[in-house]
């Protein structure tokens, strides 16, 4: 069952055969397809992704040994973390709403990640956990869902496609892949969302926020959640859940990136900057935190 | 033990990586692009050489720079132009930015269980002429922006960059706003201040600075004109042009 292990285990069949290609001198990393026109396919030009792996016992044991900062913070290799990102159903499709921040331990690395990646047209999916892993499988994940329309003549399925995604990050378990992802989209069976993450798990619902400052986020979206939310409704809803976490979880902030699912495809809404919903909200309307706290009470509003 | 064996069990530990120290610096404009690092490599607390170069040319729109463990950028900066020599044999033509960016992407996220330890920032020129500039995780995540500092100094550049470049918490004067772009002269002068500072402040960078600019094809070299020891990469004219502006920093 488990490919992966197989493929790169230093015991078996396989780690003989690549044994032996090593002492006849075939190099595995560059085949003569990459000469053709398939020279800029980076680890794709053999059709599936191929992986190098250091030749230890454990070699996940080694990556965690240099890249994981949560069990220990002076590791040289840092690999991007942090997030909120929220997805909900509602009769006029699917809002998903994330933040930018990306966070390298303590130090802000980014400000102004892309945290919704845009898979097609019609299928959006968010990004919690390694940065690399999501954006990497996601965008594999397109080049899959292209294929499958070109074979079979329809567009894929939101529950299809984030099957071959979960299915895909199962092959790898245990081998230190990060992600959290909601696979969102629109197809026959109207909006829907699946939360898929590196575990393998795969769950179909209604309300999905996933990562550090989804509690947050949770506390305002299930107090304003209902099916019958309106579009400008629904979108301000999501605004606010990420404001919530962006101001409460200090691995979230910076800014919010809306994003709007109906029937005929996915559209951007904006961005929001999370200080500027602070103290003037959407379009200068009201802020969401700075008014109602300060309002008639403090020096600074002498007026009321 | 006489016999070669332990009498205790011994553990080892696969540490391949070092930190080579050194800070890289990148900022797109509307035109034009630098791309800049410092030429000090180090190893904890001695400097093992004065001029080892992390920023490299890919083509004649495109220039990387590398950041990290040296022997993993050199690696890596190889493997890349081979990839782009190939890709120049198959297609008779220089790989455009968003491709190579996206190149970078996959290559060290094929690594991605025996990771490369570089912070790679792509910068150049984008086929509709406009600067830009790429910056990467180890593992390739990677993002276009309008400028990035990577390394050592990141922590003490970036903010410093934040403010001067996207004018982060400065108000504009009353009916006055901020340029969403800077000419190159300005851009030049913070590079030089960011690593005159930086090499100040940190011990890891200092000794020399290597500033490469790329410029669009058709766009005025008045402004280089007037730099001082300014030198052209690109042999031939009417298309994009690499530059490469050296200056000494502190070597204390």
């Amino acid at each position: 069952m488990n490919t992966f292990a197989e493929r790169f285990s230093v015991s078996g069949s396989a780690a003989e055969i690549r044994r032996a290609k090593e002492v006849i001198g075939e190099d595995d990393d560059f085949t003569g397809v990459m000469w053709g026109s398939a020279g800029g396919f980076g680890n794709l030009s053999k059709g599936v992704p191929t992986f190098s792996v250091p030749s230890v016992p454990d070699p996940t044991d080694f990556l965690r040994l240099h890249t994981d900062d949560h069990a220990d913070p002076s590791c040289k290799i840092k690999i991007k973390h942090g997030t909120t990102t929220l997805a909900f159903r509602f009769q006029g499709g699917v809002i998903v709403a994330v933040d930018s921040r990306a966070t390298a331990g303590s130090y802000v690395a980014s400000g102004t990640v892309k945290k919704v990646i845009e898979i097609n047209p019609y299928l959006l999916g968010t990004m919690a956990g390694g940065a690399a892993d999501c954006q990497y499988w996601e965008t594999y994940l397109g080049i899959e869902c292209r294929l499958h329309e070109l074979r079979n003549r329809e567009r894929i399925s939101v529950a299809a496609a984030s099957k071959y995604l979960s299915n895909l990050v199962y092959s790898y378990k245990g081998m230190g892949l990060s992600m959290g992802t909601m696979i969102c989209g629109w197809d026959k069976t109207g909006p829907a969302i699946f939360y898929v993450d590196s575990d393998g798990t795969r769950l179909k619902g209604d309300l999905f926020s996933v990562g550090s400052g989804s509690t947050f986020a949770y506390g305002v979206l299930d107090q304003g959640y209902r099916w019958d939310l309106t579009d400008e409704e629904a979108q301000e809803l999501g605004r606010r859940s990420i404001y919530a976490a962006g101001h409460r979880d200090a691995f979230s902030g910076n800014t919010i990136n809306l994003y709007h699912v109906k029937q005929d495809g996915w559209k951007f809404i904006g961005n929001y900057d999370v200080s500027e919903m602070h103290y003037n909200g959407p379009g200068g309307t009201g802020g969401y935190g700075y008014g109602v706290r300060v309002e008639g009470r403090t020096s600074a509003n002498p007026a009321s | 033990m006489p016999d070669g064996s332990y009498a205790h069990p011994q553990q080892r530990q696969f540490n391949p990586y070092t930190e080579n120290g050194g800070t890289i610096l990148a900022i797109a404009g509307a035109d034009f692009t630098v791309i800049a690092g410092d030429t000090r490599q180090s190893e904890g607390y001695s400097i093992q050489t004065r001029y080892a170069p992390k920023v490299f040319r890919l083509t004649d729109r495109a220039v990387l720079a590398v950041n990290g463990f040296a022997a993993d950028g050199n690696m890596f900066v190889k493997t890349v132009k081979q990839r782009l020599e190939w890709y120049r044999h198959a297609h008779a033509k220089d790989m455009p930015l968003r491709a190579i960016a996206r190149l970078i992407q996959t290559m060290l996220y094929a690594r991605r269980f025996f990771p490369y330890y570089v912070y790679n920032i792509l910068g150049g020129i984008e086929e509709d002429g406009s600067g830009a500039v790429y910056s990467f995780d180890p593992v390739g995540s990677y993002e276009r922006e309008a400028c990035r500092a990577a390394g050592a100094a990141q922590s003490l550049v970036q903010p410093f960059l934040d403010n001067q470049i996207y004018f982060r918490n400065q108000t504009p004067a009353p009916g006055t706003s901020h340029p969403t772009h800077l000419p190159l002269p300005d851009v030049l002068a913070i590079v030089i201040d960011s690593f005159t500072s930086a090499t100040e402040r940190h011990i890891e960078v200092g000794d020399g600075l290597e500033m490469y600019v790329v410029l669009a094809k058709g766009r005025s070299t008045q402004e280089l004109a007037s730099i001082r020891g300014a030198q052209e990469l690109t042999p031939k004219e009417g298309g994009d042009r690499i530059f490469v502006i050296r200056r000494e920093l502190k070597k204390d």
